[in-house]
């Protein structure tokens, strides 16, 4: 049988979703997304079960937590525009992108820790604080991965690694960053926002 | 088929793919291969030595029940050895006897020459023997898990359980849960990237489709585990409130997280099992399967449902009687699609012509041991009858009928089918008839009086029981057939061990079966197909005599991709030529990064931070290096010539 | 502790749903059963294999028809057994009559206490592994644990309800003729939860009553000097642990032992309650009963043998 589509070329490691490390990658982010969807149901589980208010002491303060969130944000937008960057052949634009990204995202982990460190009790306190704690914590675990991936990038970039043709890596590894924000955003809202809607 | 092995010009190209695809036989090359039938063997081979160990363990409970107050075992070697025995069983054999099966058959199967990671394939049987080292590590310190492989809190939590024994448990299960995941992953993309042209997912075998729908479960619901077992460690180590009421934690957390993995993970578990079935079946019927479509579609139906059960094994808990409803029914409707495939298997058998081969006969008694664990299942779907039923004997019955009933048989019927093609020779078909009737009868003695046992009151996980509870006849019966049927099962390790060597040549189509894998030599090449073929139908072996389909497979076509490892990318659903695909090279990082997340899983038992931190980082290193970037330009060529 | 037959309303109706759909599944089996015979052994037209030794296969029959038969008929019985399921759920959810009497049952690793609540304040009373309850009359029960999740069963009387700490769960039973029904702890709960059985005693109204108001009086006062002897070794050295009412021993960690010898079994159904269970258990109560929680109380065999005669005296 004749197929059609073997008569045209093809490109032999190709980038973006026809490559496998696209579809990789975007099976990772289907099986994290469930790990935060399972700890989320954790903190409502919990939440609808307990027979004192929730959360105890009320809504956490957004003074940190709120700019926090626009500079994660900020990051990923920083990455996008160095990554656009690369697709026009602009290796500096690609470093700068993921530079400012690496800062903001590093950023965003300190002020992370400053809230932590302002919490006046620890994780084994209340089942509300071993909640954050841990929810928040896998977050951080993830934008630590995240600036790993980020770091790697850079060098790689600095180094020459990618050009116009080829820059299958910064793609894959900015998909995995944006995913670190996204779900910023919903463990953002579950723990800051919702107690504000009276949700429990 | 023309033979063209003679011809010069094959020769040469089929020298150049040996050269390219070929792992070293040194030490350090079977080290570092990626080749997906290496991979899928080793997966075999630990599978079936976790079975025997599970086996083994079965056994020894079976001397402790075998009679009411029976003194072989103490209270605690019963918890710890019944719980290993479960984690063995379910965790250990039952889902990478599977994988092997899938890992070594898939790229023959859809006609490629590895999966799309052939890496991250030989990292998941590296992090699979770490995770399973490390839970029978516990067995050697004496502190085996022992709160069931349900391992419900309270009783798993610190204050019940001090030792190392749970954080064994939860350890290795999010230790086990990373080589499930990327073993999942691996086949979600090989499914979607590498099949060969023409293999729409409309000519895919069952067990393929079996294998995808448990990967996809699987990444949904494995990280339901993986949550669950990380906040049961976080609330032993620090001392934090997820499960613990004290603290404002809620035991039944633990529950429906563990069960929102668990159902899904048990179709996982049967549904590959039962492809293997749909596939090789048919071949022994000298018919294609009757109703392919309905088979395809109920076994992702029964997935689709299989996730919204989970509250089925949380009947007794106290719940809404509108929620028990609801669970209730959707565990009725569960059996509408498992009778779909029932009724599709004796329908291929009525409507063909049976070999009574030994692989015949493990399908033929699974269809029979699949109906009755089904029945016992439908039974306990039934909310208040399962009131009565949930926890005794009658459940063990019937998750026996359907995890043995479904994985082991045809796991076993699917040894005897592809043992030629991964060893070029064939088993005994003799010693193989006197397995199947050892392990049939036996396995029937020991389970079905269980039923009985359960039906008479007697609960699941005691260690002893008295006597005059009229318990003792159908455990020792019981007991008896637990032996017969490990000699069944011996049997057939006998024949395994004795035909490697000693079987009879196989041919490339021992049993003029239909599907691609069946077109290569036995054993295959290491680059599985010299030319890759184009697919025109679902039986490509067979479709001359079927008359199947308009146009005709392309077994030996003009795709030859002999520049380095490469193989072919195609479209998602329609399977048409997309890319060319550079394979990575046999490499041992797989196997040392499984090595320093062994190193890590260690450090946090035995709460070695700093050990846990570099491994962290080696583990860290080793991926940057697994990842960097290729410097060889892309390039555009096609892909016949 | 069969409940393929039982003794009381909280139970018939699942009983009766039990035999129906352990006769379809019979049914069933039997039905497939002979369906896969019968392909196996049909007789077919004799084919021989072509040159090249290949059986031939081909694409006959109207299988798919039949299929979509046997899923219909499956269909329509799975139909049938969830309305019939629902049905007996509705009917068992609640007693047909207002319950007489209230216990609230916590589970401990491994046994069972029970607290009856008073028909009038004041009316309260504790005992431990053994209820009785009046026959023909529901009984609400409170289900809490101490520890570690327990179920509470007694199969001839209904299913399990789980004691899950934190929560109370409430069940119902009732028996309709008299009688002694076992039961045991129903979910694993560690090392003895093989040994975790209690026994429910249906007693004719009358009787009932009688045993009640019993067991609201304080035991009988040590009657002769053996006893009386036996009175002082267990303020000395179990009181801290168990309770006897109307004596200062109020622990409250062990069972309530108040009227010990009116119960038929000891540690939860392990031993038969009599003087050489009693000493036995006394003597060693891990060797029969291995990781429970009450030690090994080193005593002379004489303080023991006055310990039997006090606990046997206390009806």
């Amino acid at each position: 049988m004749a197929d059609l589509s073997l008569d045209r070329p093809l490109p032999v490691a190709p980038s973006g979703y026809r490559s496998s490390g696209w579809w990789g990658l975007a099976t990772v982010i289907a099986t994290e997304a469930a790990l935060f969807v399972f700890l989320i149901f954790a903190y409502a589980y919990l939440g609808s079960q307990s027979a004192t208010p929730w959360p105890p002491g009320g809504a956490p303060a957004l003074r940190l937590a709120g700019p926090n969130t626009v500079v994660l944000l900020a990051s990923s937008l920083a990455a996008w525009w160095g990554q656009k960057g690369i697709e026009r052949g602009r290796r500096g634009q690609l470093v700068l992108g993921l530079a400012i990204a690496l800062v903001l995202g590093a950023v965003f982990a300190g002020v992370q820790g400053l809230e932590w460190a302002a919490k006046p009790h620890g994780p084994s306190d209340s089942a509300y604080l071993s909640l954050y704690f841990t929810i928040t914590g896998v977050h951080l675990a993830h934008v630590a991965v995240g600036l790993a991936v980020l770091l790697a990038l850079l060098v790689w970039a600095a180094l020459g690694e990618f050009t116009a043709a080829r820059h299958e890596h910064v793609g894959v590894g900015l998909l995995y960053w944006h995913f670190v924000d996204a779900v910023w955003l919903v463990v953002f809202t579950t723990f800051y926002l919702t107690p504000r809607m009276g949700i429990f | 088929m023309v033979d063209r092995a003679l011809d010069p010009a094959v020769v040469l190209e089929r020298r150049q793919l040996a050269q390219t695809w070929e792992t070293p036989r040194t030490v350090v090359g079977w080290l570092s291969s990626v080749d997906h039938k290496e991979i899928g063997k080793r997966y075999l081979v630990t599978a079936f030595v976790f079975l025997l160990l599970g086996g083994v363990e079965a056994l020894i409970l079976r001397l402790q029940l075998a009679r009411p107050n029976e003194a072989v075992l103490s209270p605690e070697a019963y918890d710890q050895i019944f719980t290993l025995h479960g984690v063995t069983m379910i965790f250990l054999y039952a889902l990478p006897v599977l994988s092997g099966f899938s890992n070594y058959l898939w790229p023959l199967l859809l006609g490629s020459r590895d999966m799309a990671f052939p890496r991250l394939n030989a990292f998941s049987y590296w992090t699979f023997l770490g995770a399973g080292v490390f839970i029978y590590a516990s067995v050697f310190m004496g502190q085996a898990p022992n709160a069931g492989w349900f391992d419900y809190v309270p009783l798993a939590g610190r204050e019940h359980d001090p030792g190392l024994n749970i954080d064994v448990y939860a350890l290795g299960i999010v230790f086990l849960g990373v080589s499930t995941t990327v073993g999942a992953i691996n086949f979600v993309v090989t499914l979607l990237r590498t099949r060969a042209p023409g293999m729409s997912i409309n000519r895919m075998p069952i067990l393929v489709w079996g294998t995808i729908t448990a990967s996809v479960a699987n990444l949904f619901a494995v990280p339901a585990l993986t949550a669950a077992c990380l906040l049961l460690w976080l609330d032993r180590q620090f001392g934090m409130h997820f499960y613990d009421i004290a603290g404002g934690g809620q035991p039944l957390l633990w529950q429906h997280l563990f069960w929102f993995f668990g159902h899904p993970w048990v179709y996982a578990l049967v549904l590959p099992a039962m492809g293997i079935v749909s596939d090789a079946l048919p071949t022994f019927c000298r018919r294609p399967l009757v109703g392919y479509t309905a088979v395809a579609l109920a076994t992702v139906a029964t997935m689709v449902i299989g996730f919204g059960v989970w509250v089925h094994h949380m009947f007794a808990v106290g719940m809404p009687p509108l929620a028990m409803s609801f669970f209730g029914a959707a565990s009725m409707v569960i059996a509408i699609p498992s009778a779909v495939s029932v009724f599709a298997w004796i329908a291929t058998i009525w409507t063909g012509r049976p070999v009574w081969t030994t692989a015949f006969l493990y399908f033929a008694g699974f269809i029979l041991l699949f109906v009755i664990g089904g029945v016992s299942g439908f039974m306990t779907a039934a909310v208040p009858l399962d009131w009565q039923l949930t926890d005794t004997y009658f459940v063990v019955a019937h998750l026996h009928y359907v995890l043995l009933g479904i994985n082991v048989f045809p796991v076993i019927g699917g040894l005897y089918y592809w043992f030629p093609k991964m060893t070029g020779r064939l088993m005994d078909e003799r010693l193989g008839k006197w397995s199947f009737w050892t392990a049939f009868i036996g396995f029937n003695v020991a389970f079905f009086p269980m039923h009985v046992a359960g039906l008479m009151g007697m609960p699941r996980r005691i260690y002893t029981y008295p006597a005059g509870m009229g318990w003792g006849g159908p455990n020792l019966i019981t007991s008896v057939g637990s032996f017969v049927f490990a000699a069944g099962v011996l049997l057939t390790v006998w024949n395994v061990i004795r035909s490697r060597t000693r079987g009879a040549p196989a041919g490339a189509n021992p049993w003029d079966a239909p599907t691609l894998e069946w077109s290569v030599a036995s054993p295959p090449p290491a680059y599985n197909f010299a030319r890759l073929p184009i697919v025109a139908s679902r039986h490509p072996l067979w479709e001359d005599r079927l008359g199947e389909g308009t146009g005709r497979s392309v077994l030996d076509s003009d795709i030859r991709l002999t520049e380095g490892r490469e193989t072919l990318a195609t479209t998602p659903l329609d399977a048409e030529a997309d890319a060319i695909l550079r394979m990575p090279g046999d490499t041992p990082i797989p196997l040392l990064l499984g090595l320093a997340l062994t190193v890590l899983f260690f450090a946090l038992l035995w709460k070695g931070w700093w050990l846990a931190g570099a491994a962290l980082v080696v583990s860290a290193l080793l991926t940057a290096a697994w990842l960097r970037p290729s410097r060889r330009a892309p390039r555009e060529e096609s892909a016949r010539g | 502790m069969s409940y393929l037959a039982t003794a009381g309303a909280s139970a018939a109706p699942i009983t009766r749903l039990g035999w129906g759909l352990l006769t379809i599944s019979i049914v069933v089996v039997l039905m497939v059963g002979a369906l896969l015979a019968g392909a196996l052994w049909r007789r077919r037209a004799g084919v021989s294999p072509d040159p090249e030794g290949r059986l031939p296969v081909e694409r006959r029959g109207p299988g798919l028809r039949w299929v979509w038969v046997g899923v219909g008929i499956s269909t329509l019985a799975l139909f049938v057994s969830t309305v019939w399921t629902l049905t007996t759920l509705a009917a068992v959810r609640h007693p047909p009559r207002p319950p007489a009497l209230t216990i609230q049952v916590t589970g401990h690793d491994w046994w069972w206490e029970a607290r009856y609540l008073g028909d009038a304040p004041g009316r309260d009373f504790t005992t431990a592994n053994e209820l009785h309850i009046p026959v023909g009359q529901p009984v609400r029960l409170e289900l809490r644990s101490a520890d570690v999740i327990h179920s509470f069963w007694i199969p001839k009387l209904g299913g399990k309800t789980d004691l899950i700490p934190g929560r109370t769960n409430m069940a119902w039973i009732e028996a309709d003729r008299p009688g002694d029904y076992r039961g045991q702890c129903g979910e694993f709960c560690g090392l003895e939860h093989a040994r975790m059985a209690l026994q429910v005693v249906a007693d004719p109204p009358a009787a009932f009553q009688a045993w009640r108001d019993r067991q609201l009086a304080a035991p009988a006062p040590a009657a002769s000097p053996p006893i009386a002897a036996g009175a002082a070794v267990f303020q000395a050295r179990c009181g801290a642990c168990h309770a006897i009412r109307g004596t200062p021993a109020g622990g409250l960690f062990g069972p309530d032992l108040s009227h010990l010898a009116l119960r038929r079994t000891l540690a939860a159904g392990t031993l038969t309650n009599d003087p050489q269970g009693l000493t036995a258990w006394l003597a060693d109560p891990q060797a029969i009963k291995p990781g429970n929680e009450m030690p090994r109380v080193p005593l002379t065999d004489g303080d023991r043998a006055a310990l039997v005669a006090y606990l046997q005296s206390l009806s």
